[in-house]
């Protein structure tokens, strides 16, 4: 009796293997391969004009290129440092607003009354078929010092910035505006954290990542309202209609009975969101690469310069292999906050 | 029927396709490297000596749609009198693609290399030196020659060359009650007339942030980011202080604008807007007013003298030939074409590319005076800096150049020492 089961199953699973050893074979050429390819790579000092993985002129140096890049002090470990600074406000302000705003455009063409909700999808949705060069290149005349925006900003009295040639943070020029702090001088000048002094760590994306930071939520969050959309229309509706006999206000609808519904949802939405923003790359290289003062620089385009503009290949792959190590840690994190917590006061059912 | 169990048996099979899979995964490793291997391959085959009937390729960044044709047209030429046949390509983005072709071992025979690019690629022996093959070597400026050797042996030639020049609008210079006497011959002079030229929406003098454009101040007071012959750092001396410091008094003061604060992607731009009565640049301002803005008229000065004498750069890049390529001796022909006097006035009548030999700058200086000030041989040229690696260190300068206004020069200055310093030793390894 055992045995035929077993041989039945083995050679299921034989035939299971055959079936999806396609997919296998293309994610290992094309997915797994490079990886450890790019691996290699960044453990090497290479010049990418021979064979890295010949010998050949290509030298071995352990993990030297990651020492340059986080121990020691030069200006790689200061330029790495400034991309990270100004990729994680990006990350602090992007995802939030683009998570929110794309849930609050999904509860508003998800209600059953509103009409014309075909068209106001397609109108949400559409920034995100757009190709971000093209956003980017259009962004990038709107917010000229005498574009459109500044025009519009005139109207109401407000004299608008350069904005995608200011490189001041938003948190020391907000600060010296309310007369606390002098953003000519601010705290922290004197300690160094990783090649970068403290008070530049502290001084918030400037007024040209700010400007990347509207656009990215601008672009983002119609595929974001796609997915919530798509999870709000699973919400059962005896549940919410259960609710609202028991009389409970909308807003205590959504946090109590919408949001738990769709916690799984909400979990990818922000997951691709961080995943995505850690790796922004398209729009600083249409809209500044990396100018003004470096404010705008990002691990990933930071990875692209050192690579093929510097011919470090070896860094380059170092410098995306930091990046993936922080991912991981961060959807980690992200994942272990955002858990089911068990017998918590309040739950739905 | 009693339930089997399923555990044991479950977790052998899940032992036995771990070990398939690491097997197939490691097979397909194997090769797939094996496959990697011939694209990165050493040269790729035989050399093709047979004269005639060859296919050659040539890459170029052009700064216009006029250098494609005009690098067309003299291509064209080419093929009439070798019977070859050349594919002209432009690059969107040279670096990149030339360090992906370098990679694959297939790179096109003769393209542009940068002046920055071209210790990593002579280094990394990619480029095949052809200097001793060119015909009269000797013509060339020596600063610019310097440029493009590597290991003592001159790695290839120099195409065009251009230093820069004060251009100012003759429009805006008469409106203010200028006249040609007025040539700013001293820093003080330049102040003077941007004062004078500063008026509502003009700003006298626009240039570019870029230490390519203000390190010629530094030149003019008598220092440079490195000594001579490019292996110490003197960034953070005290001429360089003095250069950045007749800058950011300009800036201060309002007479002198980076571009970025006027709204203009770059100082043509500006200058070609009416937005800027001055700017600073070199012959590719020619062909940028001539596209972009025919209406606005421009008038060359030499660059003004400052404490420490006459200082300007020159900028050039050069006709790379690749080592890996199968038509050496024909690509080392299509530049020998390429850069005979003809040919180079030829380049400079259709584009404003200034002629780097003599014979050839002469007779172009000839028939255009007007041009002069941007020649590359004048005296106190300071050519491009070409040390491996230093790059990056440059770039964060420019970077840290754009906040001027309110940094001091010294904190910048000792910021690009301290950068540069590790790389410069590093390339004299």
């Amino acid at each position: 009796m055992k045995r035929p089961t077993s041989l039945a199953r083995r050679r299921e699973g034989a035939w299971g293997w055959l079936f999806v050893s396609p997919m296998v074979l293309v994610l290992g050429l094309f997915l797994a391969l490079p990886i450890l390819m790019a691996l290699w790579v960044s453990l090497l000092h290479w010049d990418g004009q021979s064979n890295p993985f010949t010998g050949g002129k290509a030298t071995f140096v352990g993990l030297d290129n990651y020492r340059d890049l986080l121990t020691r002090d030069g200006l790689d470990r200061t330029l790495l440092a400034t991309s990270l600074r100004n990729n994680a406000y990006y990350v602090l302000l992007a995802v939030p607003l683009s998570t929110g705003l794309a849930l609050g455009l999904a509860l508003v063409v998800n209600q059953r009354m509103l009409k014309g909700r075909s068209m106001l999808r397609t109108a949400f949705y559409f920034p995100s078929v757009t190709s971000t060069i093209a956003v980017s290149t259009v962004f990038l005349f709107l917010f000229q010092g005498s574009g459109a925006i500044n025009n519009l900003l005139s109207w109401v009295g407000i004299k608008g910035p350069n904005w995608l040639t200011d490189s001041r943070g938003l948190v020391w020029t907000t600060l010296g505006g309310l007369g606390l702090v002098d953003p000519s001088r601010p705290p922290g000048a004197s300690h160094v954290i990783m090649g970068l002094p403290l008070s530049e760590w502290l001084a918030g994306p400037s007024i040209a990542m700010c400007t990347m930071i509207l656009m990215a939520t601008w672009t983002s969050s119609g595929t974001f309202m796609l997915i919530f959309l798509a999870a709000l229309q699973n919400v059962p509706r005896e549940l919410e209609e259960a609710a609202a006999l028991d009389g409970v206000t909308r807003r205590r609808m959504l946090w109590h009975v919408t949001l738990p519904a769709i916690r799984p949802v909400l979990f990818l939405v922000l997951t691709l969101a961080l995943i995505g923003s850690w790796q922004v790359f398209d729009m600083v290289y249409v809209m500044g690469q990396g100018a003004p003062a470096n404010t705008t620089l990002t691990p990933a385009y930071l990875s692209y310069q050192a690579a093929f503009d510097n011919a470090d290949y070896g860094q380059g792959a170092a410098i995306a292999f930091i990046l993936f190590a922080l991912i991981l840690v961060l959807v980690g994190a992200q994942r272990w906050l955002l858990r089911e917590r068990q017998g918590k006061e309040g739950r739905p059912a | 029927m009693a339930p089997p169990r399923p555990h044991t048996h479950a977790r052998a099979r899940t032992r036995t396709t771990a070990r398939t899979t690491t097997a197939v995964l490691s097979g397909l490793a194997v090769l797939a490297t094996a496959g990697c291997g011939s694209g990165f391959g050493s040269s790729g085959g035989q050399q093709q000596t047979r004269a005639g009937n060859q296919r050659l390729t040539v890459l170029i960044a052009p700064s216009s749609t006029a250098e494609t044709t005009a690098v067309k047209q003299a291509v064209a030429g080419y093929e009439k009198t070798s019977g070859n046949q050349v594919t002209v390509q432009t690059a969107a983005d040279i670096n990149q693609q030339l360090g992906q072709a370098f990679s694959g071992g297939n790179p096109p025979d003769v393209f542009y290399v940068n002046s920055d690019q071209f210790a990593n690629y002579a280094q990394g022996g990619s480029l095949y030196p052809y200097g001793d093959k060119i015909w009269n070597l000797d013509a060339y400026p020596k600063s610019l020659l310097a440029s493009f050797s590597n290991d003592g042996k001159q790695t290839c030639v120099p195409k065009d060359g251009s230093s820069l020049a004060l251009a100012v609008n003759p429009k805006l210079w008469k409106a203010a009650g200028l006249t040609d006497k007025d040539h700013p011959r001293t820093w003080d002079d330049l102040e003077r007339v941007a004062k004078k030229l500063t008026k509502g929406k003009v700003t006298g003098l626009v240039t570019s942030e870029e230490y390519q454009r203000l390190g010629a101040f530094m030149k003019q007071a008598g220092g440079w980011v490195t000594n001579a012959s490019q292996t110490t750092m003197t960034a953070d001396s005290k001429a360089n202080e003095k250069g950045l410091d007749f800058v950011k008094k300009g800036l201060n003061a309002g007479w002198w604008k980076f571009s970025k604060q006027v709204d203009a992607l770059n100082a043509g731009e500006a200058f070609g807007q009416g937005k800027a009565a001055m700017t600073i640049e070199g012959s590719w301002l020619d062909g940028q007013l001539a596209h972009d803005y025919p209406d606005t008229d421009y008038k060359l000065f030499d660059l003004p003298e400052g404490p420490g004498g006459k200082g300007n750069l020159a900028f050039t890049t050069c006709w790379g030939v690749a080592q890996k390529s199968r038509h050496r001796d024909a690509a080392v022909d299509l530049v020998q074409y390429l850069s005979t006097s003809e040919q180079q006035q030829a380049m400079a009548e259709k584009f404003g590319a200034i002629p780097v030999r003599e014979s050839s700058a002469e007779a172009y200086f000839a028939r255009h005076p007007e041009f002069e000030p941007w020649s590359p041989m004048a005296k106190g040229v300071q050519g491009p800096t070409t040390v491996k690696g230093m790059d990056k260190p440059l770039a964060q300068f420019n970077s840290e150049l754009l906040n001027l206004r309110s940094a001091a020069p010294k904190t910048i200055l000792g910021n690009l020492q301290h950068n540069g310093e590790p790389v410069i030793k590093e390339a004299q390894r």
